[in-house]
């Protein structure tokens, strides 16, 4: 029963139920239940009606050599996202060091910079620095145009990050006669990297999935394999679309959660190492 | 303790990763080609061959000729994913070409290319030439230059089996028609007042007939025929080309010595009946008697 | 510069950034319709929905547009379900991005201290009365600079739609290149099309936020 029913505990919109809400509320879970049920079964049967579930769409999967070009291509995404992420991260801190800077021409510069590449659409960006720069070698063009971008945003969230740090702790700083660096290295930046952990992993996960843009540019990676499965099927029954977004999308959810969690876990442990260092401080 | 079993974990996954185990190999179907299927032509590989081309000549530094080709258009530009092998007359035509130029088939290295990719890929200098379908026109001429002419197809269309509404050019007016995103098809096709849908590839146009979200499929009838008999008896040609294609081989637009190497090759094989071998072991497969081979049009 | 002024470029052009805009307002309404039904959903007392709301948000959040596109694209048909290219493009699109606002919008219903609705409840308000004198205007300052980052990012994500089949900016692109025009000038044009587009998102949200700051 604990399906339809919730703790007894009040929250932001709803007091604690009483015997009589929990009813209402048991109802809608069983309609919402059979809803979803409903849709879900829908789709299946329609999927298996239209053919999707034959063996022949699936059969392309059972082979040794399309099984290592997967596994090829997920290992061309993580390189193109280990080098993006390293260095988007690089840039930007770079760009919000520049932002943050007492002199105005590097402030309007990085400033400028990281509007304009916040703006541009990725797709657009990496299809023109092939065209341009890299048709020779197109991981380079897809990781330079996610570094781009997302070392803009990385940098944004850096700058609002020190920025949220109370205005005393800086102030206090000054106050004792240390420089700008030493404040910003000792002081604000230390204390802004908590709050700011979850919105950067949450960008590099963001640069993960961006990487998939590189099918575009002939960049061997997860998806363009994907899509090679998907168009060249390798019998009469048809196009396995789908069979291939069932099976590539759960890879790329799998790794994007891995890479969530990894996140919570150095959270976890940046958040435990302060709590000791409180206590031996007290 | 706790650090160990992680990097347990890692390494299982590094293991997983690392070799994909538990699979078929070799080739589905594979034991369809019977032995009075026509056979493909063997090519004698030139080692003497000389050309004065700076593609070619860096090519030979690297010891390996970069082809770019379709994977996705049966018997002409073929990929068999399972087992890796790449087949079809443009594949053929790739491989003469590049015996004659003193290149075996093992130091050819295939470069998927998708129809708007190509002059971008060719003039910068991805590929050393591309060989897929690749229709000679004056505004493609403007950023490659072309050997050539190998084949001549012409735009048709392809519909349906139970579909007679769609006769020819004439009866696409208000029906929607897919077709490739960067190719001379669009042009020849809007004319007709039809409406159009595009990808990047020819495959995910077919999906989208089969599915019944598009009418018809318009390209040149060489591509359409492999795709009609890969998926008999679902699909069919109308059969009523209404442009003429000529197929050339890409390469960089400065690139003159190694055009006419190109051109000797094919001249070379249309000669010695290697071109008509390749073709009735590939796009004969489609149906189509050979044609004789076009003549070479050497600008 | 000037190829954009010649021959039928600028009619092109013009539609490409009149069909992006149209794409991204559609998408963005139905961004937030679905995600804030999607919120609701999360933060409802049925478990049920609870659970379809993560589920959801899980699955779209974690999966690259593209591949988004690709499902809606070949899969829908398959489930006999057919529309424009357009539309399938502002479901993919909108239901990527109502993930998005779905999580603005639950994080900012949390950030309200529980005190505020237990007061607002023991003054007698109903639950309606709670949430949109309350709850919501209270959330809605908080949610709306992570929003603005979700709404800016739409256009900008609408850029894939030009894959499949929709004529927006950057199919435009494609066949500007294709017409063998330099690609540093058409970048510059199309880089300028999307800067008005996210300036004006930008501004859109400034004034929002100055309107519910005089709220204050």
């Amino acid at each position: 029963m604990s399906l339809f029913t919730r703790a007894s505990t009040a929250s932001v919109l709803y007091d604690a139920p009483g015997p009589k809400a929990r009813a209402r509320y048991r109802l809608f879970g069983v309609l919402a239940l059979i809803a979803i049920a409903g849709l879900l079964w829908y789709a299946v049967t329609m999927l298996s009606d239209n053919g999707q579930f034959d063996a022949g769409l699936w059969d392309a999967f059972q082979y040794n050599t399309i099984q290592q070009r997967i596994v090829d291509g997920l290992l061309a995404t993580l390189e193109a996202f280990g080098l993006a992420a390293l260095f988007s991260l690089a840039l930007g801190a770079l760009l919000a060091a520049g932002q943050l800077s007492d002199h105005r021409p590097v402030r309007w510069a990085c400033t400028s910079v990281v509007q304009f590449f916040r703006a541009m659409p990725l797709l657009i960006l990496i299809v023109a620095l092939y065209y341009a720069f890299f048709a020779k070698d197109p991981m380079w063009a897809l990781v330079l145009g996610l570094t781009l971008y997302n070392g803009s945003v990385q940098a944004e969230i850096i700058r609002s990050g020190v920025n949220a740090v109370p205005r005393g702790q800086g102030e206090a700083a000054y106050a004792l006669g240390m420089r700008k660096n030493q404040v910003m290295a000792g002081i604000l930046v230390p204390q802004a990297i908590r709050s700011m952990l979850p919105s950067m992993i949450g960008q590099l996960v963001v640069t993960l999935k961006d990487t998939s843009l590189g099918f575009i540019i002939t960049y061997h990676e997860l998806l363009f394999v994907g899509k090679a499965i998907a168009s060249q099927p390798i019998n009469a029954a048809g196009f396995p679309y789908i069979p291939v977004v069932l099976v590539i999308g759960p890879i790329y959810v799998a790794m994007c959660l891995l890479l969530t969690a990894l996140a919570r876990w150095i959270e976890a442990r940046g958040r435990r190492g302060a709590n000791r260092r409180t206590s031996a401080a007290a | 303790m706790r650090t160990r079993r992680t990097l347990a974990v890692a390494l299982c996954a590094v293991a997983l990763t690392a070799t994909a185990a538990c699979g078929k190999d070799g080739t589905p179907g594979a034991s369809a080609s019977a032995s009075n299927a026509p056979q493909l032509p063997t090519y004698t590989v030139k080692t003497d061959a000389k050309v004065d081309s700076a593609v070619l000549a860096e090519a030979k530094k690297r010891g390996q000729l970069v082809i770019g080709a379709k994977a996705d258009q049966p018997f002409l530009g073929w990929e068999d994913l399972a087992s890796g092998d790449r087949s079809g007359f443009d594949i053929e035509i790739a491989k003469m070409i590049a015996a004659d130029l003193g290149f075996t088939p093992q130091q050819i290295k295939w470069q998927t290319l998708v129809s708007s990719q190509r002059e971008p890929a060719i003039s910068k200098g991805q590929i050393d030439f591309y060989v897929g379908t690749y229709s000679i026109n004056d505004e493609r001429k403007k950023s490659v230059s072309f050997a050539g002419p190998y084949y001549i197809a012409g735009q048709d269309l392809l519909v349906k089996a139970d579909n007679k509404d769609i006769t020819g050019k004439d009866s696409v007016a208000g029906k929607n028609v897919c077709t490739a995103t960067g190719s001379t098809s669009i042009k020849n096709i809007q004319q007709y007042n039809a409406k159009i849908t595009q990808f990047d590839t020819y495959s995910a146009c077919v999906d989208k007939l089969m599915s019944g979200e598009v009418d018809a499929v318009t390209t040149d009838d060489a591509i359409l025929k492999g795709y009609a008999s890969k998926f008999a008896p679902k699909l069919k040609v109308v059969g009523q080309p209404f442009t003429e294609e000529r197929y050339g081989v890409g390469l960089n637009k400065d690139d003159a010595a190694l055009r006419t190497a190109i051109n000797d090759a094919i001249k070379a094989h249309q000669d010695n009946g290697d071109w008509k071998k390749a073709y009735d072991a590939t796009l004969g497969l489609s149906g189509s008697a050979a044609p004789t081979p076009p003549a070479l049009d050497r600008y | 510069m000037g190829f954009l002024f010649e021959d039928d470029n600028f009619a092109l052009f013009r539609d490409g950034f009149l069909q992006t805009i149209e794409l991204s307002a559609l998408s963005a309404l139905l961004a937030l319709l679905l995600g804030t039904l999607l919120a609701a959903f999360r933060v409802s007392p049925v478990p049920v929905l609870r659970a379809f709301g993560t589920t959801w948000v899980t699955l779209f959040r974690n999966t690259p547009l593209t591949l988004l596109f690709f499902a809606v694209e070949f899969g829908l048909p398959a489930l006999d379900v057919h529309f424009s290219h357009l539309t399938f493009a502002v479901l993919a699109l909108g239901g990527y991005t109502a993930s998005f606002v779905c999580e603005v919008l639950r994080s900012g219903i949390n950030t309200v201290p529980l005190g505020q609705a237990e007061a607002a409840r023991s003054l007698g308000m109903t639950f309606g009365q709670t949430l949109t004198l309350v709850v919501l205007p209270q959330a809605a300052r908080t949610v709306l600079g992570p929003m603005s980052s979700v709404f800016i990012a739409l256009p900008r994500n609408s850029a894939i739609a030009g894959a499949f089949s929709v004529g927006e900016l950057y199919s435009a692109q494609q066949t500007f290149s294709e017409r063998g025009y330099s690609i540093f000038s058409i970048f510059f044009w199309v880089a300028c099309a999307y800067l008005v587009i996210s300036a004006t998102v930008a501004a859109l949200f400034r004034f929002l936020e100055t309107r519910l700051a005089v709220a204050r």
